[in-house]
């Protein structure tokens, strides 16, 4: 029996990355996924509509799917239309978190389910005034000296703010026939302009015309500003491929051109179908208007489908899910069956760092850069690096502690990245200071891998002293192996983490004339190579032993940490470019757990079970 | 050896003090990190890096007392135990050959670091479109000039450092022939026109734009991003008396100030510290561009024309994100814009060790890489007889 368990887990693995891999099927009779993969320019970049849809309920709820109160779920793209195009409907669909108890007392004032921490853009319509005002007093206030309702309520605003742009992507929200206006707007366009012109020098003219045309043109004027979602290109696709306009300055621009641009016809199209739920149309238009533009943009429509298709696929969910699986198996292998749970915990950990590196893979080619470009990417890299050493100490040693450490820093690096991508679409572009390719691929990885390497030292030593602690499996061997394997990856993360803090100050003085200039990033990355310097001289000078190399490799935790997060916290320096705020607890609660963890390593052997067995 | 120098010797090649000095180092990098807050990134290396211990008053006295180890201490005790120990305990042997390498790397590492603590030099050059400038500004220092403009091909400028101001010291040099008396002086001040606050009190003037100024003292800022701009409140007295009092202001709205004495026309500022460079550039154009749809910058780039007096270089050079101007061991780089993308500010620097970083760089890396992979290669030979054996 227990030889087909490792069988077993190959098949599972297979059907997890196959399941992924399989293209998504429409629910309902519409063509939501077509319609998802839909190319627009938003944030400096060409992304699907699905992205746009999944970035913003990220940012506003905090997750993907939207729940409504009587049980129904919609997918981003349904819940996408119906804010385009049927607002009535969304302003209702509760997506709003908002967690302060001051703003929810100011917003729930009347409301029917006053508990819930979910609300709809129609809960704020009497407050929207009132909210601004709020947000308008705490915005000179430094982001770090807000207070929870400043810093709640210049979010909430943010958000409404954020919505509202959304629905004002394709039509004026309150329009009942945009496809029939953009219509008869294609066919007044000439005498319309003639009518203008002549008003405008004062000879006889249809004023009826003229003052209509005007009209139209302050509407699109209207429309053009309210809105930051380019959702038609418009200019040479070869020559100008970022060349894209929001529906508004595409709409103005027919004035010149004679004529409504077929994108824009073909967006009002979709709405007039999803308006009258006409599945027909809808799925006929899609196709349409898909074909049209892969005559020019056929790249971007290549990478939209993809990024469609990665957003569905979720592979660092699916990862995180088998991540928690090898850890558990991983664990039992050391009470039971350590050789065939040990190597089904293998599998499962070989399969989610492969969907792991065929997500950031996915990530590099949509993006056309090196891995770590943000936080979050470098999130996803931490654990990559860390899963993949654990990969060869497992191969090595054969013992599951690799699988056991590349389930818990695989878990916690994914559900850290999770967490990182609620600020909005993960693939951002560079600021013009990181635009390089060279050294975001050197500097940036290599000391990313440090980063990964000194967090996977604290990892092992963390199983070190709670199984020493804690059970009795910790015998003599296994104590050994985990030293060797702890001040192995020790000298890994010292290599790494010394060239890419170097490399970094070479980048420096490339590009800034200075080698080294004191930046709170630059110290945190010097305070970790100090540390994995100083841990190898202690040990190279006997001043510390098995366990004492254990307590240093989890304080290495805690520089790690504050590296990578604690100096963004600053909020000073070259590198404060991710400022993240509600991090901060986190962080504390981490230290303080790494804390606990060196007391624990620090009860003295008498108490520890494995070792009083065997004394 | 006597006993005293062997105990010397041992102190110093022991890897007790190696493991205390790198735990301080980290100490005072994460201090110094935590400290940059308050006192921004200039005003920390000064304090913690740049000095021999950290220095802090005595609660309610003026009396420094030093309560930790400086970069400068710290970093000398580490170069110190690093030869001492490199030469007493380590074999010169293949099986040490890549520590030796590293630690001279490192060697290279801390002297590179400790010369540009001493010589590097940072000032910035803002440039308008168009403009042409032969000098560099500090960012922090700032100087009062007294320029004789007389002639008008040929300005004589005597600059006193603003040191002396602050400490109200009476000038007198012989270009010169009046006194320079600094009544008050503030490290950062606003200047504005006495129309738009009425109600303020008069600046201490009695001469020039004083009179109709008014002077609002700022705190002193630490901000990389924000400069002081000290004013101060100056006396002339020549060998008849008082000529009266000038408010001068490092504030660039600052207007130009010009007065006669004794047949010459002299003209008095509080500026910052100019650097003068043996070529002159003019800014073409600065661009700046942003992602569509976005105020994320795509990057920057000024367009400069380099004049050399003498040679006849003469030559267009754009400097660019990560791409800067590298001429007479000075490196300018872009470092901001202002004024709706017409003025560009490119930061200028002198480090005249840039190149040790480079070279103990390779050396670290080559070391530590043939290092590890000893140990690597000695922990495989190992294991396989144990496990041939099992």
């Amino acid at each position: 029996m227990k030889k087909f368990i490792p069988f077993l887990a190959l098949v599972i693995a297979i059907l997890v990355i196959a399941v992924a891999l399989t293209p998504v099927k429409n629910k309902t009779a519409f063509d939501l996924v077509g319609f998802g993969e839909l190319p627009v320019l938003s944030n400096g970049r060409i992304k699907p509509l699905d992205t746009v849809a999944r970035s913003s309920l990220l940012q506003l709820q905090g997750k993907q799917a939207v729940k409504l109160a009587d049980g129904i779920r919609l997918t981003p793209e349904a819940w996408l239309l119906d804010v385009f195009f049927r607002p009535d409907k969304a302003d209702t669909y509760p997506i709003f978190a908002v967690h302060n108890p001051e703003l929810l007392s100011l917003v729930h004032k009347g409301s029917e389910n006053e508990s819930s921490q979910y609300l709809a853009f129609k809960d704020f319509i009497p407050y929207l005034q009132s909210i601004e005002d709020q947000a308008k007093l705490a915005s000179p206030i430094e982001e770090k000296s807000r207070t929870a309702f400043q810093r709640s309520v210049t979010q909430v605003a943010e958000n409404l703010m954020l919505y509202e742009r959304l629905e004002h992507t394709i039509e004026t929200p309150g329009t009942t026939d945009f496809l029939g206006e953009l219509l008869q707007f294609q066919k007044d366009i000439p005498a319309g302009v003639q009518a203008v012109r002549l008003k405008q020098e004062g000879k006889p003219h249809d004023e009826v015309l003229a003052q209509k045309v005007i009209q139209e043109g302050k509407s699109f004027m209207d429309l053009s500003q309210a809105t930051s979602i380019m959702v038609i290109p418009s200019g040479d696709p070869v020559a100008h491929p970022s060349a894209w306009s929001t529906m508004g300055q595409s709409l103005l621009q027919s004035f010149e051109q004679g004529g409504v641009d077929s994108s824009a016809l073909a967006y009002a199209g979709l709405g007039y179908a999803w308006q009258k739920q006409s599945a027909d149309q809808f799925n006929q238009l899609i196709p349409l208007y898909r074909d049209e533009l892969n005559a020019g943009y056929s790249q971007a429509v290549k990478k939209t489908k993809v990024e469609t298709r990665f957003n569905a696929a979720e592979p660092f969910y699916i990862s995180m899910c088998l991540y928690v699986a090898a850890f558990i198996i991983a664990v039992i292998s050391w009470l039971k069956w350590p050789e065939s749970l040990g190597r089904t915990a293998f599998i499962f950990v070989l399969a989610a760092w492969l969907l792991s590196t065929a997500g950031i893979c996915t990530r590099m080619w949509l993006e056309g850069r090196p891995p770590v470009t943000n936080l979050y990417s470098s999130a996803l890299f931490v654990g990559w690096g860390a899963v993949g050493l654990c990969l060869i100490l497992e191969a090595v040693f054969k013992n599951a502690i690799g699988s056991v450490a590349a389930g818990l820093v695989g878990f916690s690096t994914l559900l850290i990245a999770h967490h990182l991508a609620l600020t909005g679409d993960t693939l951002e572009m560079m600021r013009a200071v990181l635009d390089s390719n060279f050294w975001l691929a050197t500097h940036v990885v290599i000391v990313t891998t440090g980063y990964a390497s000194t967090f996977l030292a604290g990892f092992l030593a963390i199983i070190y002293i709670v199984r020493g602690l804690f059970t009795q499996s910790l015998d003599k061997v296994t104590a050994e192996s985990l030293t060797r394997m702890v001040y192995g990856i020790v000298c890994f993360a010292t290599l790494f983490s010394l060239v890419g803090t170097i490399l970094g100050g070479v980048w420096a003085d490339q590009s800034w004339g200075r080698f080294w200039g004191w930046d709170p990033k630059e110290n945190g990355a010097l305070i970790i190579v100090l540390w994995n310097a100083l841990i190898l001289h202690a040990r190279w000078g006997g001043l510390v032993k098995q366990r004492g190399i254990m307590c240093f490799a989890i304080f290495g935790n805690i520089v790690t940490a504050w590296s990578w997060f604690g100096t963004n916290m600053l909020g000073i320096g070259l590198h404060s470019y991710g400022f993240t705020e509600a991090a901060f607890w986190s962080l504390a609660l981490f230290v303080i757990s790494q804390l606990v963890l060196i007391g624990l390593g620090n009860i003295p052997l008498k108490y520890w079970r494995s070792f009083k067995a065997s004394a | 050896m006597t006993a005293l120098l062997r105990q010397f010797r041992d102190l110093f090649v022991s890897l007790k003090l190696t493991v205390v000095l790198l735990g301080l180092s980290i100490i005072l990098v994460f201090w110094a990190t935590l400290a940059q807050t308050d006192l921004g990134v200039y005003g920390v290396q000064q304090k913690f890096f740049h000095s021999l211990f950290i220095m802090e008053k005595i609660p309610r006295t003026d009396f420094p007392f030093p309560i930790f180890p400086g970069g400068y201490f710290i970093g000398a005790l580490l170069f110190l135990n690093l030869i001492i120990a490199q030469v007493s305990r380590l074999r010169l042997s293949w099986k040490k050959f890549g520590i030796w390498i590293t630690h001279l790397g490192l060697i290279l590492l801390l002297i590179g670091e400790l010369l540009s603590g001493l010589l590097q030099q940072d000032n910035d050059m803002v440039l308008d479109n168009g403009q042409t400038k032969n000098y560099a500004e500090s960012q922090r220092q700032n100087e009062l000039v007294i320029t004789d403009v007389t002639d008008p091909k040929q300005d004589d400028v005597t600059a006193i450092p603003v040191a002396l101001v602050a400490d109200l010291t009476t000038v007198q040099v012989p270009q010169i022939p009046f006194q320079i008396v600094p009544k008050l002086f503030y490290p950062n001040a606003q200047i504005a026109s006495r129309a738009q606050a009425p109600n303020a009190p008069a600046a201490p003037a009695t001469q020039g734009v004083g009179t109709q100024a008014v002077l609002m003292p700022l705190a002193p800022t630490v901000k990389d991003n924000e400069r002081n701009e000290p004013a101060a409140s100056i006396e002339l007295i020549g060998s008849e008396g008082s000529l009266g009092t000038w408010l001068v202001s490092a504030d660039p709205a600052m207007p130009v100030q010009k007065f006669d004495y004794k047949g010459k026309t002299w003209k008095i500022a509080m500026r910052a510290t100019r650097r003068y460079l043996p070529f002159s550039l003019t800014l073409v154009k600065f661009s700046h561009d942003v992602y569509a749809g976005t105020d994320i910058p795509k990057n920057f780039s000024s367009l400069v024309r380099l004049h050399e007096g003498t040679s006849q270089t003469n030559r267009e050079v754009l400097i660019y994100m990560n791409n800067p101007l590298r001429t007479h061991g000075l490196t300018f780089y872009q470092s901001g814009f202002a004024n709706q993308d017409r003025t560009a500010i490119l930061q200028v620097v002198r480090n005249p060790s840039w190149q040790l970083p480079y070279v103990a760089c390779l050396l670290m890396t080559l070391g530590l890489i043939f290092q590890f992979s000893l140990h690597l290669v000695g922990f495989f030979n190992r294991r396989k007889p144990a496990t041939a054996h099992a």
